[in-house]
């Protein structure tokens, strides 16, 4: 019951705000506060997740079960991978709410979205049924629409319809898929179907040769719909435009949690129930990971607006996570994992940041800010924490993330470890310059000589993420420890297979060079 | 012989009130009454929903003319519910354009009764009847507004190329009685046990044209945004649920009761025009700015999704048909309970434009529609997903995979339109306004409707188990 408590309850928090009345002041503190309220305590409910979790286990637990139509069931559970992210949700949560205090349009309606949004994300991570899963994931595409194309910038409504379009065409492909995986396992129990072996039989579609057969078609399938989610290079061009068009905390949610579902798919679907598909696609993910960690980073150097900046950062950093995971192995999985906490933590922390001068001055261009050292410290101190983070400096969160799946690339492909290497000179070279324009230098624009520091309220805001970012630079464990035994679990039979399928294919090979 | 009456009870009771209604009206009461008629006509053809829903068994009647089984009992069930819900509809809409007539109501239940018939076919005669008694008050019933030009032309236009596509249906019957030697549909399953010759195979196709017309399944849809257009908005309401119900239901009938041994033939002719009407329909309504027209290409694009469940030609398959068109029907109600709502100054409006910021002003409505339309574009969790899942699960497991890719290319396309309509509601720039009045009755179909979309999601109300036990009789 925990876990349905906790990802329902966000929801129950929005039937409140719904049914309250008034639109006068008082209306809206109470809609505020009822917002945060509800937020908090799905915190606290998650942290009875997290303390009742036993790392040592690597299977899946507060596993609920019921019957449902056609076959499916409602199915919740949490395992190593799920339940961090079930933690960055809840935990990212409170912050986003709270960093919209200052809504004034729509308050009810904005503060409902975010509610509804944080239930649907946490399904994501909990549901342990292929169609229930589905649900979640394409639902959350609703309030973000809304929050994006209601609230969002000037050119909002372009960004939104992208941004769903975008989305939804790259996730039918998948719900193929799982059609496909439900007519041949006969189930869409993730736990069974992740012990499932799908044929890996070659076939013909028009003459050419489809290796690793059914799998590599499904491994497609589910890539079209988690890779624009990622997003993956070139893929990509949805997320600037949602990123910029969308309020502040829809951008935190947007670079938080939800590009976390595209690398959580590939994590839950697709490395462990297609190992094949994933060995014959391999490559062809590192590779594109390469580019987008190198590509991501130079066009994130020119960019002019500081949220297209941190959007693009937020592209190449996604690559780190694709080749890690793609690498297959056990530091690349727990890299990849961590990177996208971390991102989680530092990417989010970057667009309050934004936030915080946008709401000042109401522009994100960078070069109308400059010199904000001399009159906000603390946000330059702030800012500064975070862009060497955004580089990964060691002792920070983001360092750690890089280094492991760096690690793990190294080992599947050498050439694609080296390459996403630059990328981290890249992105020093992108942040530090973001740094310098913005806080640092001479005060240039006149219009920022009566800006005020950071209130009470935002530094609040900023307080945990900053705790979290160090605390998981100087001690990663606290995120390998749970990760570990899951990955390690999931790995074992990856791995096997895709030993075994080489063999095959060695074998034929050998009989085919024979009857030449 | 009383044995076949008592299978026809519903439909002579319906007969029979038809003709009462229309001699009380023709010798006492004109139009005065109309509006009591309507309400009346309404709770009959709901109290005969409940009838012939809680009725069971399989009977036949006239040496195997009409037939009575769970699949037609099902698609009954939705036709009357579709005709009572175009009534209640009706009343406030018709009575401000002022052809709120007494043989309304009656020419509804006539079209109805056509269309009970037509799913209950045993035979061609019987389908042919049936078909054109829907037919008939169909086109009158677009053309009962006739000082407008617009609705005289819809009629006109309905009329002749329906004429002609029931002379391509009549072509079919007759090459498939010459080649089968039998016009009941048992005698010609039985004629094509080894195979159909090509007489019977043309026989199939001209029928199945003729009935795509009905559908107005692409290519054979031509008819369908002007007469959604020019007719009445609650005629285009019943045009939309009623009788799509009955012919998608009479074509499942043929198919497998008459030509259920060469499924291998009509399968390809009912996946192409899946395919086409599912992506020309969700493409054409990409350009359109009247929400009528724009519905009309909207029920084009799911009548391809309805078919691609019959393509599949299994009892999955036609289970799954009649999930998507029970569902389809509930959205439409709400769809249309809205659009005969939307006036400006008293006079309807039907340009989408129309809808500018209406969020602001109406937001329990406006989220109403927003429901409707992420269901209709088949987001999840509202039920509009579950029927392009089942229909999806359909097609894989008949072996048309690559109908499912399509179909679903296709439902993303659609998604636009659909979405476009949330932008107008509330993305877009304030304009001049809609009124804000809304009949109690549209407020409670249009609620009920999107709640049913949101709510369906924990079992669909258990409509799983009934289309199963409806899709086990018609085939097996």
């Amino acid at each position: 019951m925990l876990l349905s408590l906790v990802t329902f309850l966000p929801s129950l928090g929005a039937i409140a705000l719904l049914l309250l009345r008034g639109d006068d002041e008082a209306a809206r503190r109470n809609i505020r506060w009822i917002a945060f309220a509800t937020t908090v305590l799905t915190f606290i409910a998650s942290i009875f997740v997290l303390g009742g979790f036993d790392a040592s286990n690597p299977g899946f637990q507060f596993v609920e079960e019921r019957e449902w139509l056609l076959g499916l069931q409602y199915k919740l559970g949490v395992d190593g991978i799920s339940v961090l992210f079930v933690m960055l949700t809840t935990f990212l949560m409170p912050l986003v709410i709270a960093s919209a205090w200052e809504v004034e349009h729509r308050l009810r309606e904005y503060m409902v979205a975010f509610l509804v949004l944080e239930t649907l994300m946490i399904g994501v991570f909990v549901a342990l049924d292929l169609v229930l899963f589905y649900l979640f994931f394409e639902a959350s595409l609703i309030p973000m629409f809304l929050i994006i194309g209601i609230w969002g910038g000037a050119n909002r409504i372009y960004a939104a319809f992208k941004f769903f379009l975008y989305t939804f065409l790259g996730s039918v492909f998948m719900l193929v898929a799982m059609v496909v995986m439900f007519g041949q396992a006969g189930t869409t129990d993730i736990p069974t179907l992740m012990g499932y072996e799908f044929s890996t039989e070659t076939f013909q579609i028009l003459n050419i040769p489809v290796v690793g057969g059914l799998q590599t078609m499904l491994f497609i399938a589910f890539f079209a719909s988690f890779a624009v989610k990622m997003p993956m290079w070139p893929v990509h061009t949805w997320l600037p435009d949602a990123h910029v068009q969308a309020p502040t905390a829809g951008s935190v949610v947007l670079a938080a949690i939800l590009l976390k579902m595209g690398g959580y798919g590939f994590l839950r679907f697709s490395l462990p129930m297609f190992p094949v598909g994933s060995e014959v696609m391999a490559d062809f993910v590192l590779w594109i990971s390469a580019i987008a960690i190198v590509y991501g980073s130079l066009v994130a150097l020119v960019q002019t607006d500081m949220k297209k900046l941190v959007a693009y950062s937020s592209v190449a950093h996604m690559g780190f996570v694709t080749m890690g995971i793609f690498a297959a192995n056990q530091q690349g999985v727990d890299g990849a994992v961590f990177q996208m906490l971390s991102h989680g933590f530092i990417s989010g922390a970057l667009f309050l940041i934004v936030g915080v001068v946008y709401d000042r001055m109401h522009t994100r261009e960078i070069a109308a800010y400059g010199g904000l050292a001399n009159l906000m410290p603390a946000y330059g101190a702030i800012f500064l924490l975070f862009t060497m983070a955004n580089v990964g400096l060691p002792g920070t969160s983001g360092f750690v993330g890089e280094f492991l799946t760096l690690a793990g690339a190294f080992q599947a492909n050498t050439w694609v470890a080296a390459i996403a290497t630059t990328g981290v000179i890249l992105s020093a070279s992108y942040a530090l310059w973001l740094y310098r324009s913005v806080v640092l230098g001479p005060v240039v624009n006149k219009a920022l000589r009566g800006i005020q520091d950071m209130t009470a309220r935002e530094r609040a805001i900023f307080a945990p993420l900053v705790v979290m970012t160090i605390a998981l630079g100087v001690y990663p464990s606290l995120v390998t420890d749970i990760v570990g035994p899951a990955a390690e679990a999931m790995l074992r039979p990856v791995q096997e297979a895709q030993a075994a399928f080489g063999a095959e294919t060695q074998v034929a090979q050998v009989e085919e060079g024979a009857a030449e | 012989m009383t044995g076949d009456f008592d299978v026809i009870r519903p439909e002579t009771y319906l007969a029979l009130y038809a003709i009462l209604a229309l001699l009380g009206g023709v010798f006492t009461l004109k139009d005065r009454a109309t509006p009591i008629l309507l309400w009346l006509t309404a709770a009959v053809l709901a109290l005969l929903a409940w009838w012939i829903g809680a009725r069971d068994g399989l009977d036949v009647a006239f040496n195997g003319s009409f037939v009575d089984d769970g699949f037609a009992r099902f698609a009954k069930v939705l036709i009357l519910s579709a005709a009572a819900v175009t009534l209640i509809l009706s009343q406030d809409h018709l009575t401000r354009a002022g052809t709120l007539r007494f043989e309304y109501p009656i020419l509804i239940a006539l079209c109805a009764l056509g269309m009970m018939i037509m799913v209950s076919a045993g035979d061609l005669l019987t389908l042919y009847m049936g078909l054109e008694l829907q037919a008939l008050s169909a086109y009158v019933l677009t053309s009962i507004r006739r000082d407008s030009v617009r609705s005289t032309e819809a009629g006109l236009k309905f009329f002749v190329l329906g004429a002609l596509s029931s002379g391509l249906l009549l072509y079919g019957a007759s090459l498939t009685y010459g080649y089968a030697g039998t016009i009941d549909f048992a005698g010609i399953f039985a004629a094509t046990g080894d195979g159909a010759s090509l007489g019977l195979i043309f026989g199939l196709v001209f029928i199945m044209a003729g009935l795509a017309f009905k559908i107005s399944a692409a290519p054979f849809h031509m008819w369908t945004p002007d007469v959604y257009e020019g007719a009445p908005t609650p005629v285009t309401l019943f045009l939309a649920t009623g009788s799509k119900v009955a012919a998608v239901g009479l074509l499942a009938r043929v198919v497998h009761d008459a030509f259920g041994m060469v499924a291998g033939d009509w399968q390809q002719i009912v996946a192409f025009l899946a395919v086409i009407s599912m992506f020309l329909g969700s493409i054409a309504a990409i350009g359109q700015r009247d929400i009528k027209r724009l519905m009309a290409y909207s029920s084009i694009s799911h009548m391809g999704f309805a078919l691609m469940g019959l393509a599949s030609a299994t009892a999955f398959g036609v289970q799954a048909m009649l999930i998507y068109m029970a569902i389809y029907v509930a959205m439409n109600f709400g769809t249309f309970a809205f659009i005969l709502s939307m006036d400006r100054n008293g006079q309807p409006v039907t340009d989408i434009r129309s809808l500018n910021m209406y969020s602001r002003r109406e937001p329990l409505r406006a989220f109403a529609l927003l429901i409707l339309m992420f269901s209709m574009a088949g987001v999840p969790p509202m039920i509009g997903f579950f029927a392009k899942f089942y229909v999806l699960r359909a097609a894989y497991e008949g072996g048309l995979t690559w109908l499912a890719i399509a179909g679903m290319v296709a439902s993303a396309i659609s998604a636009f339109f659909y979405l476009r309509i949330v932008y107008f509601m509330y993305f877009g720039e304030d304009g001049e306004r809609l009124d804000s009045r809304m009949p109690g009755a549209h407020w409670a179909v249009l609620m009920v409707s999107a709640a049913v979309m949101v709510l369906g999601v924990f079992n669909l109300f258990g409509l799983e188990p009934l289309a199963a036990a409806a899709a086990a009789t018609l085939v097996n």
